[in-house]
């Protein structure tokens, strides 16, 4: 195998994922080079999975312009890749003539982002489309062209589809050295393995200001901003269909409610500037204040009904330099974007050192934006030097090898359960009992390289329900074991050093 | 698969087999008794300590005897035990008939109509995300009962530097299971200001091998990436909340938590099952049928208990009241509530009948001494008196009472001096 390659992409987020996809259409060799075990692991896994409508972003910065076109290709994109995304819609909802205020202004900003079928609703109707709002509430913004994803889901299917047009995507391959040798760029990773090519495209997330460094770039630094996250039982119900935010004051965006695409309602988040990129800790603070906020939005929302929470860092993008080096704004379809460097805003395109391309500081709306940044990119690399080739080879389906159960049993649609039992025994053995997953969704998700128990987590559910793992830790292993070989002592939750298991105490289990 | 039953137990724990067991002792032929998991015995399975079957056999068994002692009788009278197969949905068609969903590693999807559904489907534990411990979210914190499924059932040791959470029972029993495998356990630590756990288990698990226990204190933050790394301490001021000034630090590889148990009572709500927010369990009347004619409950579904002995005794008057329902033997007389006095956290059933005597099972608020358990009935008459030196919210009551006259209203149970 040579590690030569036009394009390195470094990280696969969703951003690192949606441009490796992207480039997939081209005739081009090109890698992707994740440090963690397995992909989607970062900033990607942890987030609220909200297609946002778009008038958030002030319309001057790359968020704004990039939100609603990004927004605008996700059926396509579903109908492509086959992930689950639901067009829910969003409100932001108003208790005070204050307030009313503040919607007014989001909605002007909004029609300026090109928000689609954006409007402003009364009490009535608001509390027709959502009962179980707090009855206090006077008019909220209706943005319907929101939606919410599974964003691991969205970013594992991408990399498959990457992968089926034949791009190479490396885990477990930490970049820790670069350097411009001419025409190329050298790299190097942490296991001693050395890879070059022509173009790098730095999707590193938190990390992107490391990487930036190696070539020279000091222009910005990513700021961690925590937020915190709480996901209810099941069995509360989806309590509102919309996501609902409150109006944002000046010091927070505020908690909002979300009906994720997978059935529970989460909760959060928070948003706190800390330091350590990979503090991922949750706090007393944190849970009353989501909890709290939340309350005041659905009043029926209970602390004692989470079954879990995560943290989830926001990779913003502030200038740690005087100079701000210009950025290119470089293509037509995007003329207008201011050429400098916005704090907090997505960091895109080429940069002084030629070759190099950045796709950093992606914060919020940066899953939604992802399609788009995608193409950015791409049109980055072309106005570098890259000869794009369309490869007419390229599929741009991915379909599940397998369905899910759960999705099915809700439905009470036995008959179905029947024909997939009959067509593979497999799902016939459930293997988590609070999502409904089976062992033919376990091994399919190993098959295709998930082989810790968060990865198999992220592409099946198993172990995000009420019982938390109890049930199928054991179950799980087992099957990890049984298909790739792995004692079971070296299975990890996340990676080396998160083992589950320490010694087996007699030999011959299992 | 589409079949007809007379009934459908749901969960081969030790409560699920007695009521099998006792509904065929009480004439019914056709009945299947069904579990997700590969062996019947449910949680005893895990349980190889002794201390099973004091009062019910007269003899000290591990939690895999007494299952077997259960097992056998199932075997014995060819009940249809059906394993690997999961419940996953309850539907009631009418009194008579209920339709239960099954989906089998073996059979594949099964349509099941019975008469009667008994719940029987024990307890899932309490787990980090319900108790909202804040920090970090490394590998290495697990139930005490996912531990000892690892170690005893799996033959793996989590880990050797253990901190506990919670004196629960499971945690008692895990902390000198551990100890015995090799682990360090280096402390138990309870949020309340006396134990989770029975007695013997704090003298036989912790003051044996010299295990601290720290009462009233939490865990209020974890430490550690990709495996714990330890976990900071802090007492508890009157309010529940950490004193964060006098929090210590205890490195660890391993944090099991036993912090209390939860009926699995998701498929018992779906259907429209009424459950008691003290117990979590089903509202149950004197038969232990709940709200929905023609389904029962039993054993830790219904209550959590803390000795199985009781478990089957419970579970068998429900296969007998089942039995008594699938014959349209059940007659009710006239229910009269019963009213929680001073200190009773809860009492089971929440109804008895007129004209009858009944067997209660109760739990007080909190540990208290030197105190009398009093039930009257509204009309004054008292129906039961017992002193007792100790009371803890750890151990069961279960008291029978008398007779209760017709003229009464309601009775009323209370501790008092
Ligand atoms: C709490 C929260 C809520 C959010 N909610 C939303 C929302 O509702 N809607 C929305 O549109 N956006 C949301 N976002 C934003 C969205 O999650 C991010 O914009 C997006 O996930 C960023 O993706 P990424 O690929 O840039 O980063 P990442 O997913 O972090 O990917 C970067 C990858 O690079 C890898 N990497 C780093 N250094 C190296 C190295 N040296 N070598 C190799 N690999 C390396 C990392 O391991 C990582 O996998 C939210 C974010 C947070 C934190
Ligand atoms: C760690 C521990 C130590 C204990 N120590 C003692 C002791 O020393 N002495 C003592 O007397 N008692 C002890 N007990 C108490 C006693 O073991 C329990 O009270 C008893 O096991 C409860 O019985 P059960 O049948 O209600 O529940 P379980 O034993 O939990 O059985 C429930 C069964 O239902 C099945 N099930 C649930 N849902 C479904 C579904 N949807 N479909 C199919 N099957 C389903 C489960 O797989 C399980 O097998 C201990 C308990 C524990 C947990």
């Amino acid at each position: 195998m040579t590690n030569k390659y036009d394009v390195i992409i470094i990280g696969a987020g969703v951003i690192g994922a949606a441009i490796a996809r992207e480039l997939s259409r081209y005739h081009l060799d090109v890698a992707v080079l994740e440090k963690e075990i397995d992909v989607s692991f970062g900033v990607s896994k942890a987030n609220s999975g909200i297609i946002h409508g778009g008038f958030h972003a002030p319309p001057d910065t790359l968020k704004g312009k990039l939100v609603v076109p990004g927004n605008r290709k996700f059926d396509r994109l579903c109908e492509e890749l086959d992930f689950p995304f639901e067009r829910n819609g969003e409100l932001m909802v108003a208790f005070s003539e204050d307030e009313i205020h503040t919607l007014q202004f989001y909605y002007d900003r909004g029609k300026k982002n090109n928000v689609p079928y954006l409007e402003i609703i009364g009490k009535e109707r608001l509390l027709e489309l959502e009962p179980n709002l707090n009855p206090d509430v006077e008019c909220a913004l209706y943005a319907p062209s929101a939606g919410v994803i599974c964003p691991y889901e969205y970013c594992f299917a991408l990399i498959e589809n990457a992968k089926q047009n034949e791009v190479n995507v490396i885990t477990g391959e930490k970049v820790i050295w670069l350097e411009k040798n001419g025409r190329k760029f050298d790299v190097k990773t942490e296991k001693g393995n050395k890879y070059s090519a022509r173009y790098i495209v730095n999707a590193a997330g938190l990390f992107a200001d490391e990487i930036a460094r190696m070539v020279g770039i000091t222009n910005f630094k990513i700021v961690p901003r925590k937020g915190e996250e709480y996901l209810l039982d099941r069995r509360v119900g989806k309590l509102v269909k919309r996501v609902i935010f409150p109006c944002p004051t000046k010091k927070s965006k505020g908690m909002l409610i979300i009906p994720t695409v997978d059935g529970p309602v989460m909760v959060g988040p928070t948003a706190l500037d800390i330091e350590d990129k990979t503090d991922f800790s949750t706090t007393r603070d944190g849970l009353k204040t989501v909890f709290n906020h939340a309350q005041k939005l659905v009043p029926s929302i209970r602390a004692t009904d989470a079954i879990t929470s995560f943290v989830g860092l926001r990779p913003a993008a502030t200038s740690n330099f005087s100079i701000i080096t210009k950025l290119f704004s470089v293509i037509k379809s995007f003329a207008g974007i201011k050429s400098e460097y916005i704090d907090g805003d997505f960091i895109l395109g080429r940069t002084a050192v030629s070759g190099f391309i950045n796709a950093a500081g992606i914060q919020s709306p940066g899953l939604t934006a992802s399609p788009i940044i995608a193409e950015y990119i791409s049109d980055a690399l072309l106005k570098d030097g890259l000869k794009l080739e369309k490869n007419p080879a390229f599929n741009p389906t991915r379909k599940r090898r397998v369905k899910h159960l759960r999705s099915i049993l809700e439905k009470k649609d036995f008959f179905e359960v029947e024909k997939l039992v009959k067509e593979n025994k497999k799902y016939s053995n459930l293997i988590c009992r609070c999502e409904n997953v089976t062992e033919a969704e376990i091994v399919d998700a190993i098959k295709m390289g998930h082989t810790t128990l968060d990865g198999i987590k992220f592409a099946t559910r198993a172990g995000t329900g009420r019982c938390q793992a109890g049930f199928c830790t054991t179950r799980i292993l087992d099957l990890i074991h049984r298909e790739t070989g792995i004692p079971v002592e070296q299975i990890t939750k996340k990676g080396q050093g998160s083992e589950i298991v320490l010694t087996p105490l007699r030999k011959g289990v299992v | 698969m589409k079949k007809k039953v007379d009934a459908v137990i749901i969960g081969a724990g030790p409560a699920g087999m007695a009521a099998a067991v006792s509904l065929r002792e009480n004439g019914i032929k056709n009945i299947l008794l069904v579990d997700r998991e590969p062996v019947a015995g449910g949680i005893l399975q895990q349980c190889i300590h002794n201390g099973f079957g004091v009062h019910h056999f007269k003899e000290e068994l591990t939690g895999p005897e007494y299952a077997e002692r259960y097992i056998e009788q199932i075997n014995k009278n060819k009940i249809d035990l059906w394993l690997d197969s999961c419940v996953i949905d309850i539907e009631n068609n009418s009194k008579n008939s209920k339709t239960v969903v099954i989906l089998s590693k073996e059979r594949g999807i099964s349509y099941i109509t019975a008469k009667v559904v008994v719940l029987a489907m024990g307890c899932r534990e309490r787990n980090r995300g319900n108790i909202n411990i804040p920090g970090r979210r490394p590998a290495g914190i697990m139930t005490a009962g996912t531990a000892q499924k690892l170690v005893n059932i799996y033959g793996y040791l989590p880990g050797r530097e253990v901190v506990i959470l919670g004196s629960g029972d499971i945690g008692l029993i895990m902390a000198r299971r551990m100890t015995w495998e090799g682990a360090n356990v280096k402390a138990v630590i309870e949020l309340q200001s006396y134990p989770g756990g029975l007695n013997r288990n704090i003298v036989q698990c912790l003051n044996d091998f010299n295990i601290p226990l720290y009462l009233s204190h939490t865990i209020s933050n974890i430490l550690g990436n990709n495996r714990i790394e330890a976990v900071e301490v802090s007492p508890l001021d009157e309010n529940f909340e950490a004193i964060k000034s006098e929090s210590f630090t205890l490195k660890c590889d391993t944090l099991l938590l036993s912090v209390g148990l939860i009926p699995e009572n998701e498929l018992s709500i779906k259907i429209g099952v009424k459950l008691d927010p003290v117990t979590r369990g089903a509202c149950v009347d004197k038969n232990l049928m709940t709200n929905i004619p023609g389904i029962f409950s039993c054993g830790n579904v219904l209550q959590v208990h803390d000795l199985v002995d009781f478990v089957s005794e419970e579970a068998k008057n429900c296969g007998a009241s089942a039995a008594k329902y699938i014959n349209g033997k059940l007659e009710k007389s006239e229910e009269i509530p019963i009213r929680k006095g001073n200190l009773i956290r809860y009492v089971l059933p929440g109804k008895i009948e007129k004209g009858k005597p009944a067997l209660l099972s109760l739990r007080p608020i909190n540990p208290a001494e030197n105190l009398y358990l009093v039930i009257t009935t509204d009309t004054g008459v008292e129906l039961f008196k017992r002193k007792y030196k100790n009371i803890f919210p750890s151990v069961m009551l279960r008291i029978n009472i008398d007779i209760v006259p017709d003229d009464a209203e309601f009775i009323e149970i209370k501790f008092e001096k």
